[in-house]
């Protein structure tokens, strides 16, 4: 019963869809505003809908149902509570169900907006909207159902369907296949829905764009009303990069958080592009430059949005071959090759309609560097595209397979990265317009000389050889000493204008230009980040070794003890070995850590997690690889010398503070929105 | 006196033959020893079979190599039992004395390009290096395209004067915020 009824409720929400869709076409041909409403309240309704499905599906697999196919792939009898609901993005057919249902909460609270200013936008907003989640809709309805369940046919064949085939009984399993492993992290039970957030929160901007470009709007208004959800979509695209980097160093045991995977990889590109656009669009709001840029951009950000869901979901990283079987794979490659021409016809045929209002001015000013930024930025994405998408080039055309790995990456990516920070030490200084270079060198001066110092000190303290390190730490100090010096110089030129005590003046800048100095909190996260990254990738040691209780390995600054080992049983059909390691440093003990292996019986895997013990300096990372029979009590374990590498999580939440920062609203924007003239949702006939 | 001298010339050639036996046992035993001996040389004198190669060493290279039947997992850290086995045979391989690039090259004729962390930089696989570069050149040229005519163009030279410090900084600060709100 549960199951007919949440999939009819998913199947009521894709007619919807297509209703709403129909309407708000038919309502601008008409020139009907009552039918551009109706498909506004469609989209509305497309959340309760898919809401009361999603809740169906968690109840489902809350009470064990394993007669439901998704069910019995992704949960257990065993599994706790939480990991049963957390389970919903646990499998595919799961997982684009969540998908849409995300969508919905952003179409919904888009659709609830004032269209007072933006009328004639609201149609347009629906149909790209609606499209979008029709199109997760019926992957969910007809290629990966997630309510489809098993039934016996008369031939003793077990069959998956949603309705019952001829002849055959339903058939309930006594248990199900329990969660992957790997998936039952708290790093996990956040990181796909920070990442789908992300995901769906750029469909708003795009689909404003679209509508700008359909109703001939070449103003900035789509930018300025989408900047806020473009700010929301990055905050949470960023998140879900995090979360995934935490899960992969907690879980994955390699002693690493970013691998180049293709997977991860295709969660960047969309973050890089976003990345991209929130520069860009700065440019075409001061000068009114760029419009046609801007377009592309958030266009090639749908793009790789939806590329990534298809990446992952398609069967396309494994082979070919297996794209070729999957059933969902052409279809999404049909979606994106069709919205991406759609995109960029309409793009092509208001290519004059776009032309800029302003042009540069000067080589040296604050847009000039913005596209310097995006030329990096697209460079990094299309070195990304380029690896991800080679090694399925290499198999169609010469049947080789290939791998394109982290060396690729880091050769390729390292230096514009690397250029991306210098340029982060030098835009904040310059103006719009125009910059004399008197100006920024006096400007940057003193920064530039701190960060010599700073260098210096590294040289002659720190013992630092390598080039490639030496440059990193040296353009992170530029940043970190040009941000903390602009902060600096603004509450003290506040303070000397406004009877305000410094603290005050900076509280009082940040309030009233939060875009501005959430962005230099954003660049001081990087800076953090980067610092991390360089200290964990330049300086990284590691060591293996097979050591009887009472032995020691000595690696970095620590020496470990093996004290002991024991095996047992969990009641969640686990096989539990862990070890107990005692951490020296400076002679004196400092840590115990339990790295330890869980070998799940049901899905016969096994899960190291690694036992860490973390400083300031860095993390001694501790991963148990095996263990001999209990009479020798000798145990095999490899450890890591991760320097630095906290700063990187501290970074990441700094980071993330300067967005929140950059994207909390505004009140003085809400009241003069409020006290916008009404305008027709219709066009006028011309 | 005399008998015993007698009986002494009689026992002396007794007394001789088994010095002579002596004297032969302990030439050819202290012969036979030192040919043991030189053969104990020889064999400490043979080329020692390499050590054991240690753990790190075989990471080392297994660093290099990807798993060929797990996607994007290099091998050093992968756990499967395949992957064990392959760092055995790492482990062999150094251990007979194979340099890393000999053991991938085994790996690689084995397994094919797949098992190289990056594609070798031959035929098609060329594309993988050119291109990204080649894209960030491209898309440098678009840029200075598109300031290019600003260069050529009349009265680009730097008009702004350089502006008093801290008063001038104020201002424009000023000014901003009054346009953000």
């Amino acid at each position: 019963m549960l199951p007919t009824l949440g999939y009819l409720l998913l199947a009521t929400a894709f007619l919807v869809c297509l209703y709403g869709i129909g309407a708000s076409i038919h309502g601008v041909l008409a020139r009907e505003e009552r039918w551009i409403l109706s498909a506004r309240n469609a989209m509305l309704l497309s959340w309760p809908l898919i809401t009361l499905s999603a809740l169906s599906l968690i109840w489902l697999l809350l009470t064990n149902h394993f007669e439901v196919q998704f069910v019995w792939s992704v949960t257990s009898r065993s599994m706790p509570t939480y990991l049963k609901v957390t389970s919903l993005w646990g499998g595919q057919a799961g997982s684009l169900v969540l998908w849409s249902w995300l969508m919905s909460a952003f179409a919904s609270v888009a659709a609830l907006r004032r269209w007072d200013r933006d009328r004639e936008f609201l149609p347009w907003v629906v149909v790209v909207v609606l499209v979008t989640l029709a199109f997760f809709l019926s992957l969910a309805l007809f290629f990966d159902n997630p309510f489809s369940r098993f039934w016996q046919a008369s031939n003793g064949q077990t069959l998956a369907a949603m309705f019952p085939p001829a002849g055959a009984v339903p058939l309930i399993p006594s248990d199900g296949q329990g969660l992957n492993p790997l998936l039952r992290h708290p790093g996990m039970i956040l990181h796909p829905p920070m990442l789908y957030l992300g995901f769906v929160s750029f469909v708003i901007p795009y689909s404003f764009g679209m509508a700008a470009l359909i109703t001939r709007r070449s103003d900035d208004r789509w930018i300025r009303l989408t900047r806020r959800w473009t700010l929301v979509g990055w905050l949470f695209l960023s998140l879900g990069l995090v979360l995934g980097a935490r899960w992969s160093y907690d879980v994955l045991g390699w002693g690493g958080y970013w691998g180049w995977d293709p997977v991860e990889i295709a969660a960047f590109m969309p973050w890089l592009t976003g990345t991209a656009f929130l520069h860009s669009v700065m440019i075409q709001e001061k000068r009114g430059m760029l419009k046609r840029w801007n377009m592309v951009l958030i266009i090639l950000t749908y793009a790789l949005v939806i590329f990534a869901t298809f990446l992952t979901r398609s069967g396309l990283l494994s082979s070919v071959h297996a794209f070729a079987q999957s059933s969902i794979g052409p279809v999404f490659f049909v979606f994106i090759g069709g919205t991406c021409i759609i995109s960029l016809a309409l793009l092509l045929s208001r290519w004059d309609d776009l032309g800029g209002e302003e042009h540069l001015t000067s080589l040296l000013s604050r847009e000039t560097l913005f596209l310097v930024n995006n030329l990096l930025f697209l460079s990094i994405v299309v070195a990304c595209f380029w690896g991800v998408v080679f090694p399925l080039i290499s198999q169609l055309f010469t049947g080789q397979q290939v791998t394109v790995g982290p060396p690729f990456y880091q050769r390729t990516t390292g230096p514009l990265f690397a250029g991306l920070l210098l340029l982060m030490g030098i835009a904040p200084l310059s103006a719009w317009g125009h910059t004399a270079l008197q100006n920024l060198g006096r400007l940057i001066l003193r920064p530039f000389l701190l960060s010599l110092v700073l260098l210096a000190v590294l040289l002659a303290v720190a013992r630092l050889s390598d080039p490639g390190a030496l440059l990193g730490f040296w353009l992170a100090g530029l940043v970190a000493l040009v941000t903390l010096d602009e902060f600096w110089r603004s509450a003290s030129a506040r303070s000397r204008t406004h009877p305000e005590a410094l603290p005050v003046a900076l509280w009082n800048l940040v309030a009233r230009d939060r875009r501005r100095y959430g962005g230099y909190v954003i660049h001081l996260g990087v800076v953090l980040m980067a610092i991390g990254i360089v200290g964990s990738q330049f300086f990284q040691q590691q060591t293996q070794g097979t050591i009887a209780q009472g032995q020691e390995i000595q690696l970095g600054p620590y020496a470990v003890r093996h004290d002991s080992i024991s095996e047992w049983t969990t009641n969640d059909q686990r096989d539990v070995t862990r070890a107990v390691i005692a951490v020296f440093h400076g002679g004196n003990q400092v840590a115990e850590l339990h790295p330890r292996r869980d070998y799940y019986f049901v899905a016969q895997q096994t899960m190291t997690i690694p036992g860490v013990y973390s400083t300031v300096q860095g993390d001694l990372y501790l991963i148990l690889v095996g263990w001999e029979p209990i009479a020798s009590n000798g145990a095999t374990f490899k450890i890591y010398w991760n320097p630095l590498v906290n700063f990187l999580w501290c970074g990441a939440v700094v980071f993330i503070l300067g967005t929140l920062v950059a994207a909390w609203p505004d009140p003085e924007r809400r009241r003069s929105r409020a006290s916008a003239p009404h305008w027709s949702y219709v066009p006028a006939k011309q | 006196m005399f008998p015993q001298s007698s009986r002494a010339a009689r026992q002396g050639p007794a007394i001789r033959r088994q010095l002579a036996s002596l004297f032969w046992i302990g030439f050819l035993g202290g012969w036979a020893g030192l040919l043991l001996a030189r053969g104990h040389a020889v064999a400490f004198q043979a080329p020692a079979p390499p050590p054991t190669p240690s753990a790190d060493q075989v990471n080392a290279v297994a660093r290099q190599l990807y798993c060929p039947v797990c996607a994007n997992v290099p091998l050093d850290v992968c756990p499967t039992q395949a992957c064990e086995q392959w760092r055995a045979i790492i482990r062999e391989e150094l251990g007979q004395g194979w340099t890393p690039q000999q053991i991938k090259d085994y790996f690689v004729q084995a397994y094919g390009e797949r098992v190289l962390a990056s594609p070798p930089a031959q035929g098609l696989n060329l594309l993988v290096y050119v291109l990204p570069p080649l894209a960030f050149v491209l898309g440098a040229y678009f840029l200075y395209r598109a300031v290019h005519p600003w260069r050529r163009g009349p009265g680009q030279a730097e008009s702004t004067p350089p502006s008093p410090p801290e008063d001038e900084y104020a201002r424009r600060l000023e000014e901003q915020l009054r346009k953000r709100s």
